[in-house]
């Protein structure tokens, strides 16, 4: 075995110099073609409206040389790390290291969460920031049940958030209903919702699930858009009230809780407040999807993901499993639409367009499909990582979107890249991805 | 339809378009009995499977299904997974459909769906956690750990479905199946790609399943298999019944051997009789 490696090894090598020069020249070629037009030529309006342009043939060549260059410094480099997978680069004792880490690292996100608002107390960005980092957690926990576990793609998760949002808007302003009520009924319309939308797409597979859905999201947005008596179109609904501490106020009022506990009023309670509930919103999300898990329905979900004509031959109902599945992950998105809309006090259309469900979508496919930890790490990426690029500016999106394919390149299944068994008779062992089916939806 | 029957299969036909997969069949299989159901490739075996399992909707004829307590069910009206849930009729598949990424102790797990499910108060009591389900949980781990020790796999439990072996992937098919509690078990070529140790082992597995009380349809391709567990033997040919009787009755039909192996019926007996 290592012989013949050994011996594969050196043929390339002593094909290496052609070889070499064949790869960067394709490369360059195809570099020049894509930056001739993009890099080469420059155009622009004069000043009086007509066009003007002029070469940048130096520009051109520069880029092309480098990507000619870059190929055989990058044909060099794989050609000398061999044919052997990242993971034979790292030490045994960097990955026991690693695998330490892995099994203490839950808790302690969990306990450094918990003391976020005490450590960074007086920096009110970084807590909006965590915030809107534990809402897409929670989020990404919600369709992790539907794409992760259950093996549906569901591009239109958004919608839910939107009819949880909505719900609670509606409800509070136009009844007054306090947050703790609406919140349990945010989150059974937006399961309701998940069942209609589960009725008809449930014959669907795989890429046409996947168009249904992303329909089904554009057509809540549109409706909210166009139902202006309800939902007040693009104007929104504002004036949505802040959420009260099982009734006490939080303000600086004389029956607030700041008053009611004898501490001076600050503005920070509130924001304290709000990250604490939607922490208590996401990890109950958490605990429910992994005491799920370990019910019969939830190894459905799993089985149903695996393989669906095996689950109908062992007598599972099918319809009635994927339909649970959609309805619990978007049960869970409403809570969080209505976590979001008493948070912001303001909710319009715009906030629920496609690119929401793409990015919790990306979430769940980052974090490793149906890994609760790896979620809750890629949301943190995601969004902090978003945040933490800032500086950059024009460069932001870019850098971004090199990280994911890095990211993308080294993990392929997702950051946490195994699956644990809901049960066992001596040892939980961890299922590597590689067996874990996707689903065809 | 006498006590001893289990399944009755009365004209049945199968249409696709044109093509006439299966053509009036008629056969039945005793009760506690293992049935085969042989022929050449392309005689339209697995289609029969496929309607008895709710996988296809026949075009025609009907097919019972009589249990202990004398309930008899239509199959051909039943669809989908109520077959598998009502009629207690369990099936494997002729290329292997497990559950790859779950470990072998949950695909026995998922077998035991509806039994869980009612316990688990259809999910709400589970979610709280009551006893009962607990308790129901560890019977279902106490059955499927006995499935898992005689089909040998117990020490390969916690290990993913999709890691075992050949053979025992199809071991582990048929336990799945058989955690279903079924009252007829439908065997897709289980023998299909085990070589001779193994294929002795299945036919010793499937004679303990049936001493156990549950029939057996089989469809095989292992003559050895076939000729050493079967008690009756049913032999289709381009969709049509051409023969039936036991083992050593079918052996010895010239239409059996004709179909099998063309006309030369002196070569056809010498194959016939080194495969057993």
């Amino acid at each position: 075995m290592t012989a013949t490696s050994h011996e594969t090894t050196k043929t390339r090598r002593s094909a290496g110099i052609p070889f070499l020069l064949k790869t960067a020249f394709i490369n360059a070629v195809i570099a020049l073609v894509l930056f001739s037009l993009m890099i080469g030529i420059r155009t622009e309006a004069g000043s009086d409206g007509q066009l003007t342009y002029w070469t940048r043939f130096g520009d051109l060549a520069s880029l092309v040389a480098a990507v000619f260059g870059g190929s055989i410094v990058i044909e060099l480099l794989r050609q000398w790390i061999g044919a052997t997978g990242a993971e034979k680069l790292v030490p045994a004792s960097v990955q026991n290291g690693v695998s330490f880490i892995g099994r203490y690292l839950a808790p302690a996100l969990l306990i450094f969460t918990l003391l976020v608002p005490v450590i960074f107390y007086n920096q009110r960005y970084i807590l909006d920031l965590a915030i809107l980092v534990l809402t897409y957690v929670m989020l990404g926990w919600g369709l992790n049940v539907v794409v992760g576990l259950a093996g549906l793609l569901d591009l239109g998760y958004v919608a839910f958030y939107a009819v949880g949002a909505y719900s609670y808007g509606l409800l509070a302003t136009n009844f007054g209903w306090s947050f703790w009520v609406c919140l349990p009924l945010a989150g059974i319309l937006a399961a309701f919702w998940g069942v209609l939308l589960g009725f008809p797409v449930l014959r669907l597979r795989g890429d046409y699930l996947a168009i249904v859905t992303l329909a089904f999201g554009e057509i809540i947005r549109l409706v909210i858009i166009n139902w202006q008596d309800l939902t007040g179109g693009p104007n929104g609904v504002s004036g949505i009230p802040r959420p009260s501490f099982f009734g006490i106020p939080i303000d600086n009022s004389d029956d607030g809780l700041a008053a009611k506990l004898g501490i001076e009023y600050s503005p920070t309670h509130r924001i304290v407040f709000l990250f604490y509930l939607i922490l208590a919103l996401a990890l109950l999300t958490n605990w429910v999807t992994i005491r799920l898990r370990r019910l019969p329905i939830g190894r459905a979900w799993e089985a149903l993901r695996e393989d669906e004509v095996a689950c109908r031959a062992l007598g599972i109902n099918t319809t009635t499993t994927k339909l649970t599945a959609f309805a619990t992950g978007a049960m869970f998105g409403g809570f969080a639409g209505a976590f979001f809309a008493t948070r912001q006090g303001f909710i319009s259309p715009e906030s629920f367009t496609f690119q929401e469900s793409a990015l919790v979508l990306a979430i769940v496919v980052l974090g490793g499909m149906g890994s609760q930890l790896g979620v809750a790490l890629a949301a943190l990426a995601m969004i902090g990582g978003f945040e933490l690029f800032r500086s950059l500016e024009t460069y932001r999106m870019l850098v971004f979107g090199m990280a994911m394919v890095l990211i993308m390149i080294w993990r392929p299944r997702g950051l946490i890249g195994h699956r644990a068994p809901t049960v066992y008779l001596t040892k939980a062992q961890a299922i590597s991805s590689d067996l874990v089916k996707e689903g065809h939806g | 339809m006498s006590e001893e029957t289990i399944l009755s299969v009365d004209r049945l036909t199968m249409r696709f378009g044109g093509i006439v997969a299966v053509q009036d069949l008629s056969f039945a299989a005793e009760r506690k009995k293992i049935t085969a159901l042989i022929g050449p490739n392309g005689a339209g075996k697995t289609t029969v499977f496929n309607c008895i399992t709710g996988f296809y909707k026949p075009t025609g004829g009907a097919i019972r299904l009589s249990h202990d307590d004398g309930r008899q069910i239509a199959l051909e009206r039943l669809n989908d997974f109520r077959i598998a849930k009502l009629a207690k009729v369990a099936r494997t598949f002729q290329n292997i459909r497990l559950f790859p990424g779950m470990t072998a102790l949950e695909n026995l797990m998922v077998a035991q769906h509806n039994a869980l499910m009612r316990a688990s108060g259809f999910t709400l009591l589970g979610l709280i956690g009551v006893p009962t389900y607990g308790e129901a949980e560890k019977r279902a781990i106490a059955l499927a750990t006995d499935w898992l020790r005689r089909i040998k796999l117990l020490d390969r439990a916690d290990d993913a479905a999709g890691n075992l072996a050949y053979g025992d992937q199809r071991r582990l098919e048929i336990a799945r199946a058989m955690c279903t509690e079924p009252a007829l078990l439908c065997l897709d070529e289980p023998a299909a790609g085990l070589n001779a140790r193994e294929s002795a082992a299945l036919s010793e597995l499937l004679l303990s399943i049936r001493s156990d009380g549950t029939s057996i349809l089989l469809i095989e391709h292992d003559m050895s298999v076939v000729m050493e567990i079967s008690d009756h033997i049913v032999v289709m040919d381009h969709g049509v019944k051409i023969a039936q009787g036991t083992p050593q009755e079918v052996r010895d039909d010239a239409k059996v051997i004709a179909a099998y192996l063309g006309t030369d019926e002196e070569e056809a007996a010498a194959v016939m009789e080194g495969g057993t």
